[in-house]
C-alpha cells in the first residue's frame, strides 16, 4: 500500500482511494479522484509541503494530507 | 442607480474573473461589505448593448459551492438567498480553458440551482498553448446554456459576452447534471416541502449549510437539523459521493468535446521558473531580495510624495488662520482637524506602494510560492503558509493585513495571525522610531558601511519580527484548535502582472485606509486639542494674568513668554492633568507626565506621538517640524530629576514600548470586526500593553 507522501520526485502513479473522509471531500474537489493520473513535481526547500502535477493544474498539499491518499 | 438586470460572477480563484469584472465595470465600481460579514462585496454597473444596465456582482473566488473559508461561504448565500437585493437573475460562471475539468466541478453546482447561466470560457490562448482543443460549440449544445470564448487579459469577447448577457432568458436552459436526488433522496423531499423550495440542489445544499446561513432562522435551521437525523444524513460522505458523481458527468461531457495532444511531459515555463525561485538556496534568498527591495522603495518612493503631502496641509493650516478670524473654531479646524487629516493622508504613498508590490507579488503568482516555501516554518510556530502575506502586510498597517487574514481557511491558524500581526513594525511607527534614534543614536558608520542609526532601525523592524514568531508559538499552546489543520492550495502559472488590476488595489486599499483610520484619527485629533486647550476651573486665565505683569515683558521677549504661557497652560489642562495621574505609573519606565499625555493619546494611533510632543513642547511654525521637536526634545529637562529628559535609556524605553503597545484604535475595531467578539481586541490589548510595560521596564532598569 502506497502512500502520495512517498512517491519520489519526478514520479507518476495512479490515485487509488483515500484514508480519511474529511480530507478526501477536500481533495477530490481540487481534482485528486480515484483513476486520476498524480505526479510529484516538487518539494518545499524545508522538505514539506509538496507540489504535484493533477488534472492538469499544479497542486500544494503537505505530506500529512498527501499520507491519506492512497496510490494503486 | 438602477438596474435592469443583475448579474453574478462566479469562478474559480486565479481564472482572471477580477480582470472579466474590471473590463465589464470599468471604474464604475464600488467596494463595500455583504451584509452582516465583512467580505469585500465589489458591485458595478455595465451598459449593456441593447442599452439597459446591468448590475455586475464579483463573488469571490471558490472551487466548490461547499465552503472552506469566509470568503467563500458567500457565494452560496448570494446565490441562494432570493429575498437579497444581491440575488443574481443571470449568473456568468468563468472557466479556465487550459484547466477545464476542475473548473467545471463549480459550473455543475452552480447549474443544478437552476439560476441562469452563461459561461465565459477565457484563457483560450493558453490552453492552445498547451495543446488542448475545445470543441466550444459541442460543449455547449451538451451544456445547453452558451459558452463564449474570451481573453480577459486581452479583451478579446467581451462584446460578445455583453451581447449574450442582454440576451438572457429568464428561464434556466441548462440541461441537468447529475441524479441529485439520489444523494439524499427522503431528506431532499422533506426539505423541500418543509422549506417551500422546488429545487433538489437548492435542498440538499440548505441540508448542507443550514447552520452558517444568515437569512435561515434559527426555527428553521433546526427543523432542518432534526430532518437530517430523522434520515441519517451525513454531510462528508454525501459530499464526497456528489464530488465523484460529479467528476463522472465531467468526464463524460470532456470525452469528446475537448482533446489534448498527447505530449511527452515536457518543462513548461511555469516548472522552469518554480525550480529556481523555489530553490532550496535561491528560493529563500530572492524571498528576501524582493523584501529588501519592497521596505528600501516603500520608504524612498515615498520620501517626495509625504514630503508634498505634509507641505500641502502645512499650507492650508497656515491659510485657515490667516484668514478665518482667530478663535477657538480656527484653531479647531487648523490645529485639530487638518493637523490629524495630515497625520492619515501622509501615509497614503507608503501604503499605496505596499498594496503595489502585495498585489504584483499576488497577480504573479508569487506570493503562492512564498506560502508554499514558508508553510513549514510558519506551522511550527502555529502559523500557516498563508499567513506570511499579512505579516509582510503588517510592515506597512496592520488594518488591511487582518482583513487580509481572510483567506486563511483554519480558524486557530487565523485567530494567531489576526493577534500577532500588529506587533510588526508598521508605517505608524516608523515616525517615532526615526525621531526618538535620531535624538539618541550618534550619525556615524560603523565597520564603514553600516550606519548607526540605521542599524537601530533594521533592529526594531527584526525585534516585531522576533517578537510576532514567540507569541504566535506562545499561542499556539494555548488555543484550542477547532478543526483539523490543512493546507491544500493551488499554485498558479506564473503569469505577468496585469497593471490595471495593480493599479485598482492601490486605490482601493488607499482608500478603504483613508476611511477605515482617518475617522479615529482625525476624531483623536479633535479630542486631544480638546483636552489640551482647555482646563478645569480659572487656571488658563490666571496663567495669562501671571504673564501680563510687566516684570516678564521686562526680562523674555515676546515669544518666549507665549512659550511659558502655552507651555503652563498645556500642564494645567486636562491633558496636563491626565498626564499627572498617570506619571506614578510610568515612572519606573524612565517617562514623565509630558510622555505620559504623549502615550495616552497615542493609543488613539501611535503617529499621533510626533504631533502631541510637537504640542507639548510647544514649538511654534511647522516648518521642519520633526527636526524642531527633535531639538525641543534634546533640550528639554526631566521635571523631577533635572536630568535630560531623553537620555538614551528613556528613548530606548520609550521605543520599546511602541513597539509592543496596541496603539491604534482602528487596529482594535478591525479586530472586532474580523472576529466578530469583543473578547479578542481585548486580550490582544491587554497582553499587548503588558509586554510593552515589561519591556519598557526592563529597558529602562538595565540602561539607567
Amino acid at each position: 500500500m502506497k502512500k502520495l507522501s512517498q512517491l519520489e520526485i519526478g514520479k507518476k502513479a495512479i490515485i487509488k482511494e483515500f484514508t480519511d473522509l474529511e480530507m478526501s471531500v477536500k481533495l477530490m474537489e481540487m481534482g485528486c479522484l480515484p483513476g486520476e493520473e498524480i505526479r510529484v513535481e516538487r518539494v518545499a526547500p524545508l522538505g514539506d509541503p509538496i507540489a504535484v502535477n493533477v488534472s492538469g493544474y499544479m497542486l500544494s498539499l503537505r505530506k500529512q494530507e498527501a499520507s491519506t491518499i492512497i496510490l494503486q | 442607480m438602477k438596474a435592469e438586470i443583475r448579474v453574478a460572477l462566479v469562478g474559480n480563484p486565479n481564472t482572471g474573473k477580477s480582470t472579466l469584472f474590471n473590463l465589464l465595470t470599468g471604474l464604475n465600481q464600488k467596494i463595500g461589505n455583504f451584509p452582516g460579514v465583512t467580505v469585500d462585496k465589489k458591485t458595478g454597473y455595465c451598459n449593456l448593448p441593447d442599452n439597459r444596465r446591468a448590475q455586475i456582482i464579483d463573488l469571490p473566488g471558490t472551487y466548490s459551492l461547499y465552503p472552506k473559508s469566509r470568503d467563500e461561504s458567500i457565494v452560496f448565500s448570494v446565490l441562494a438567498d432570493r429575498d437579497s437585493e444581491l440575488n443574481p437573475d443571470l449568473i456568468v460562471v468563468i472557466l479556465d480553458a487550459s484547466n477545464l475539468k476542475r473548473n467545471l466541478l463549480l459550473y455543475t453546482q452552480v447549474a443544478d440551482l437552476k439560476i441562469p447561466v452563461i459561461v465565459a470560457l477565457n484563457m483560450m490562448d493558453v490552453a492552445n498553448k498547451e495543446g488542448i482543443t475545445i470543441d466550444v460549440n459541442g460543449l455547449s449544445k451538451k451544456l445547453g446554456v452558451p459558452v463564449m470564448p474570451i481573453s480577459a487579459r486581452r479583451n478579446e469577447g467581451i462584446d460578445e459576452l455583453k451581447k449574450q448577457i442582454s440576451y438572457a432568458n429568464q428561464f434556466a436552459l441548462q440541461q441537468d447534471t447529475i441524479d441529485i436526488k439520489a444523494l439524499a433522496p427522503q431528506l431532499i423531499d422533506s426539505i423541500g416541502e418543509e422549506m417551500q423550495v422546488d429545487n433538489p440542489y437548492y435542498a440538499l445544499q440548505l441540508a448542507h449549510q443550514h447552520e452558517t446561513l444568515k437569512f435561515l432562522s434559527p426555527d428553521e435551521s433546526s427543523r432542518i437539523e432534526e430532518l437530517e437525523l430523522q434520515h441519517s444524513f451525513h454531510s462528508q460522505k454525501a459530499q464526497a459521493t456528489e464530488t465523484i458523481a460529479r467528476y463522472n458527468y465531467i468526464n463524460d461531457l470532456l470525452y469528446d468535446t475537448v482533446t489534448k495532444k498527447a505530449t511527452a511531459h515536457e518543462e513548461n515555463t511555469s516548472n522552469r521558473i518554480d525550480k529556481v525561485l523555489t530553490h532550496r538556496v535561491f528560493g529563500f534568498v530572492i524571498f528576501f531580495a524582493i523584501l529588501l527591495f519592497m521596505f528600501q522603495a516603500i520608504f524612498s518612493w515615498s520620501e517626495y510624495p509625504m514630503a508634498l503631502i505634509e507641505q500641502l496641509f502645512i499650507w492650508a493650516q497656515e491659510g485657515v488662520h490667516k484668514l478665518l478670524p482667530a478663535g477657538p473654531l480656527t484653531d479647531l479646524l487648523a490645529d485639530g482637524v487638518i493637523a490629524g487629516l495630515s497625520g492619515v493622508l501622509v501615509f497614503i504613498p507608503q501604503i499605496a506602494i505596499l498594496f503595489a508590490f502585495i498585489s504584483i507579488l499576488e497577480d504573479t503568482g508569487y506570493m503562492a510560492r512564498v506560502t508554499f516555501m514558508m508553510d513549514k516554518i510558519m506551522r511550527k510556530v502555529g502559523l500557516n503558509g498563508k499567513s506570511v502575506v499579512p505579516l509582510i502586510g503588517g510592515f506597512a498597517c496592520a488594518v488591511p493585513s487582518i482583513m487580509s487574514t481572510r483567506t486563511i481557511e483554519n480558524w486557530k491558524d487565523r485567530m494567531i495571525t489576526i493577534m500577532v500581526t500588529p506587533l510588526i513594525t508598521c508605517s505608524a511607527r516608523l515616525p517615532v522610531y526615526t525621531l526618538l534614534i535620531a535624538l539618541v543614536v550618534p550619525n556615524r558608520n560603523v565597520w564603514w558601511v553600516f550606519n548607526l542609526q540605521g542599524l537601530a532601525l533594521t533592529a526594531m523592524y527584526l525585534l516585531s519580527l522576533v517578537s510576532a514568531i514567540v507569541v504566535a508559538w506562545v499561542m499556539k499552546h494555548i488555543l484550542k484548535a477547532r478543526e483539523r489543520g490543512y493546507f491544500i492550495m493551488e499554485l498558479p502559472v506564473y503569469r505577468m502582472p496585469r497593471w490595471n488590476n495593480v493599479l485598482l488595489t492601490m486605490f482601493d486599499r488607499a482608500k478603504t485606509f483613508v476611511l477605515e483610520a482617518g475617522k479615529v484619527i482625525i476624531a483623536v485629533s479633535v479630542i486631544l486639542w480638546v483636552l489640551a486647550s482647555y482646563g478645569p476651573g480659572d487656571r488658563f486665565n490666571q496663567i495669562e494674568k501671571k504673564y501680563n505683569q510687566p516684570q516678564y515683558g521686562q526680562k523674555m521677549k515676546p515669544s518666549e513668554i507665549e512659550h511659558a504661557i502655552a507651555s503652563e497652560k498645556l500642564e494645567s489642562s486636562y491633558a496636563g492633568y491626565l498626564g499627572h495621574a498617570i506619571e506614578p505609573a510610568i515612572r519606573p519606565l524612565g517617562f514623565d507626565w509630558k510622555i505620559g499625555i504623549a502615550l495616552v493619546t497615542s493609543f488613539a494611533a501611535r503617529e499621533v506621538f510626533v504631533g502631541t510632543m510637537a504640542t507639548i513642547y510647544s514649538v511654534d511654525g511647522n516648518a521642519d517640524e520633526i527636526q524642531t521637536v527633535k531639538e525641543k526634545m534634546g533640550n528639554a529637562r526631566n521635571a523631577n530629576t533635572g536630568q535630560p529628559a531623553f537620555t538614551l535609556a528613556v528613548a530606548l524605553s520609550l521605543m520599546m514600548f511602541y513597539a509592543f503597545a496596541m496603539q491604534c484604535a482602528s487596529t482594535v475595531a478591525v479586530v472586532y470586526r474580523e472576529t466578530k467578539d469583543w473578547r479578542w481586541p481585548f486580550v490582544q490589548f491587554v497582553y499587548m500593553t503588558v509586554l510593552a510595560y515589561l519591556a519598557s521596564f526592563i529597558t529602562y532598569q538595565l540602561l539607567k
